[in-house]
């Protein structure tokens, strides 16, 4: 009777036990990290819904069932899916489990002294042995210590050991991964991210409000945000005028870190973000805004300044929305803006060159209800027209305004726009440190070797020598070569 | 002299370079296929065949061998300054496009070779790593060729130097490994059948290669893992992340794990010979992959082939 309520508890834990032991052993960690290899792979060639969320949604559109079923299975976010969180929360668990006792052991083990020369010699590797003069041991003994190595003398013999750095570093490798995970995991939970569009001569102030869009981790808080104010003074863009390339973009800003402190100068370029604290400010990209001033019938001003369209292609050729609700009826402007104007039969009307050296406007006048109080978020780039009709189509160059039957839009100017990033990332310096520390622990641990040299004075006078590698790495034998070679010519 | 001109030199250079690789090519092959007829004893014990059988040796196959190692280091000069001049036509480092990527990647294929060549007994791999390069730099200026221009601004940092250079000579070493993993089953089913051909039994015994090719990765690993971090520090300089599952990202991380897969597989499960070989080879292919596929194919932020 006792065996049988015996027997239920004893297997659990037994059952347990054994779990761990599979769960830490050196096989199911191989698989673990084959298995995170190959999880990747879909990640990299199905779109993926953080990195871009529009060719997802035309994944959708094309094929509705396959998308829904692929959803079912998070291949649309495969970093984020709980199979790809499994794999790789199994294989930390399994390197704490396997990093932390060896730990323990290595660390004794450094304390301790080499273990004692084995008792046949001959059955080692590299054996040799020779009619010696007495001073083997003495002369052997100095030997090895000016190569550091760790030396235990019992009995007439030396038993040596190096190579601790292998395991030190091998373990600091491991336990660095951790790191880097904190790291991310930090990030992910601490951290912001936002952007927002400002024109040249505008300002930018660091609250939620001021974004386009903004995400945040689980556990920040608004007053995290730093409190500080960006104004854009001037953005520079040098083209190579041979390809219409970028070759440069300079942002100059003026910058109040918080409220109170001086302003001062800044510049922020591609590669050199502006930094408060673990906070960057980064230059994504840039366009550009014409600047408009619409009219209605009776010539009251309805809307005027700068209007940030959207760069359709190397060119700048940028399409854009002019929408005023103010005027009564309600007008729009489906427009696009040529920074460089020239025009063919195909394309219609189409930028040569991303500078602004012949400006063009071109758009169609709309007029209706714009929609804009349904409750569904539009696009600031686009006008839902189904509710409005067209009343005029036109094209502007600079300074010059067009007359339609409800008002005047003119064209007035250009400025560029650029897109802020703003990023906060409290994790990163412990991954930046986590993946220092794992190069310099694999470098430690693959070009350490790991060996031990015996040498043992026999009664009779003969001298034997012999050594261990540990996991067959060369170069021992050389090593033992020039120690013999080093014993003998100094005992002639 | 100007830009113009120094990209004309390169391609002079890069074209001359290939020129010797190719007499590298056959003086490799020459000296393969002459091994075959070498006589396997001591003088006069194969009396049969022609007169050809008795006078050829291993002492004339050794020169033969000798002037191919002594292209390939030519080949390897040529094209070191065909990249150089690259670069300085365009006034920067030449890491700017895929045919710049290829021309270089090239060069670290051969130094790779030359290097291991300095300490093992390699030369018998100068055939297929020749054939190889041809290929590359072949690709590389008729597909992948763009007149030298400037960086874009997302380029025009140190991190380019650092990150691109390490991946560039990890990927060399990379190739070099796959390329002695594949000799390696290629000779292993040809033992499996039997007795190696005799041309192949000049080459170093299954355990040699299956040890090559591990030093080799082991090597360059750490350089690897630093070319990754490096690449992850730069992102954050220029995107505002340093990690963010681009592609490109994504096949650096599946190279990196494939890699630390194939070091634990050998150091603790005590995994040889074939199985550690394909192992190898499918690392290696992950490399190949994105650097292929994902920079012609690819979607991302990684768009730089200039294609
Ligand atoms: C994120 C997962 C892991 C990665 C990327 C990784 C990577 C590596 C690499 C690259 C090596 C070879 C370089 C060196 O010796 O330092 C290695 C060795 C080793 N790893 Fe891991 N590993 C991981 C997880 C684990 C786990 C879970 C275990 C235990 C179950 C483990 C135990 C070992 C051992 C014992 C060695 C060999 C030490 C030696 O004798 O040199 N690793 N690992």
């Amino acid at each position: 009777m006792s065996e049988q309520s015996d027997l239920p508890e004893l297997g659990l834990v037994s059952l347990l036990r054994f779990a761990w032991r599979q769960l830490t052993s050196m096989r199911t960690a191989l698989i673990l990290l084959l298995l995170l290899g190959v999880a990747s792979i879909p990640g990299s060639l199905i779109p993926q819904r953080p990195q871009n969320p529009m060719k997802v949604q035309d994944y959708f559109t094309n094929n509705p069932t396959l998308a829904a079923w692929m959803n079912k299975f998070s291949l649309f976010d495969v970093f984020g899916s709980p199979w790809f969180s499994a794999i790789y929360i199994l294989l930390f668990i399994s390197l704490i489990g396997c990093v932390l006792p060896r730990t323990f052991d290595h660390l004794r083990a450094s304390r301790a002294l080499p273990p004692l020369t084995p008792a046949n010699l001959d059955r080692m590797e590299f054996f040799q042995t020779w009619e010696g003069d007495g001073s083997e041991l003495a002369q052997s003994r100095k030997w090895l210590e000016a190569k550091r190595f760790r030396i235990r003398e019992f009995e007439g013999s030396i038993s040596a050991e190096k190579g601790y750095l292998r395991e030190t570093g091998n373990l600091f490798f491991h336990l660095a991964l951790i790191l880097i995970l904190v790291g991310v995991s930090l990030g992910a939970l601490f951290g912001m991210k936002g952007e927002a569009i400002v024109n040249v001569g505008d300002r930018f102030t660091n609250t939620p409000t001021t974004y386009d869009s903004l995400s945040y981790g689980k556990l920040f808080r608004d007053q995290s945000l730093s409190p500080f104010v960006i104004t854009v003074d001037n953005f520079i863009a040098k083209y190579d005028p041979a390809t219409n390339a970028p070759e440069d973009y300079t942002l100059n800003v003026s910058v109040v870190s918080k409220p109170g402190a001086t302003k001062v100068k800044r510049i922020i370029k591609v590669n050199a973000p502006l930094q408060f604290g673990s906070t960057n400010v980064y230059l994504q990209a840039n366009g550009y805004s014409p600047v408009v001033t619409v009219r209605d019938k009776s010539g009251a001003i309805v809307l005027q300044g700068p209007i940030p369209f959207l760069p359709q292609d190397a060119n700048l050729t940028s399409i854009g929305a002019i929408k005023v609700p103010d005027s009564n009826p309600q007008l729009g402007f489906v427009a696009s803006f040529l920074p460089t104007a020239a025009r063919d039969k195909v394309r219609g009307g189409f930028s040569i060159y991303p500078e602004a050296l012949d400006p063009k406007l071109l758009f169609s006048v709309w007029t209706g209800n714009l929609g804009l109080d349904s409750g569904i978020p539009q696009s600031v780039y686009r006008i839902d027209t189904s509710k409005m009709k067209k009343i005029g189509l036109e094209s502007l160059t600079l300074g010059q305004t067009y007359k339609f039957s409800e008002g005047s839009i003119s064209f007035d100017g250009v400025t560029p726009w650029v897109n802020l990033q703003v990023v906060r990332d409290p994790g990163k310096m412990y991954s930046l440190a986590g993946g220092i520390l794992a190069i310099l622990g694999l470098l430690g641990s693959l070009f350490t070797r790991r060996r031990r040299i015996w040498i043992r004075m026999l009664a009779n006078g003969k001298v034997e020598v012999a050594g261990l590698a540990k996991s067959g790495v060369p170069g021992l034998e050389n090593e033992i070569a020039l120690l013999v070679a080093d014993l003998k010519k100094d005992g002639k | 002299m100007t830009h113009s001109s120094w990209a004309y030199l390169s391609n002079y250079l890069v074209y001359s370079a290939m020129g010797v690789y190719t007499l590298a090519f056959f003086a490799h092959a020459y000296e393969t296929a002459w091994a075959v007829r070498a006589p396997q004893g001591k003088e006069g014990e194969r009396t049969e065949g022609s007169l050809m059988v008795k006078t050829l040796d291993y002492t004339r196959t050794e020169k033969a061998g000798r002037i191919a190692t002594a292209f390939m280091i030519l080949g390897f000069l040529l094209l070191f300054a065909g990249v150089i001049s690259r670069g300085i036509s365009a006034g920067r480092v030449p890491w700017g496009n895929m045919y710049e990527f290829s021309i270089t990647g090239a060069l670290a294929f051969t130094g790779a070779y030359l290097i291991a060549l300095r300490k093992y007994d390699l030369r018998w791999l100068g055939l297929p790593v020749s054939i190889f390069v041809l290929l590359i730099l072949g690709t590389a200026i008729t597909v992948l060729y763009r007149p030298s221009a400037p960086l874009v601004p997302a380029l025009k940092s140190y991190w380019l130097v650092i990150h691109v250079s390490a991946a560039i000579m990890s990927g060399g070493v990379f190739l070099l490994a796959n390329t002695i993993a594949a000799a390696y089953l290629y000779l292993d089913s040809m033992e499996q059948k039997g007795e190696r051909k005799e041309w192949a039994k000049r080459l170093p015994s299954l355990e040699v290669l299956d040890q090559l090719s591990y030093r080799l990765v082991a090597f360059v690993f750490p350089l690897w893992t630093f070319a990754v971090i490096a690449g992850a520090i730069w992102a954050e300089h220029a995107w505002g992340r340093y990690w963010g599952w681009d592609p490109k990202e994504t096949w650096a991380f599946i190279t990196w794990v494939a890699y630390a897969a194939y070091l634990h597989a050998r150091v603790t499960v005590g995994w040889r010979g074939r199985k550690a070989a394909w192992l190898c080879l499918f690392a290696g292919s992950t490399f190949l992959f994105n650097y292929i596929y994902i920079n012609i194919w690819g979607t991302g932020k990684h768009t730089y082939s200039g294609l």
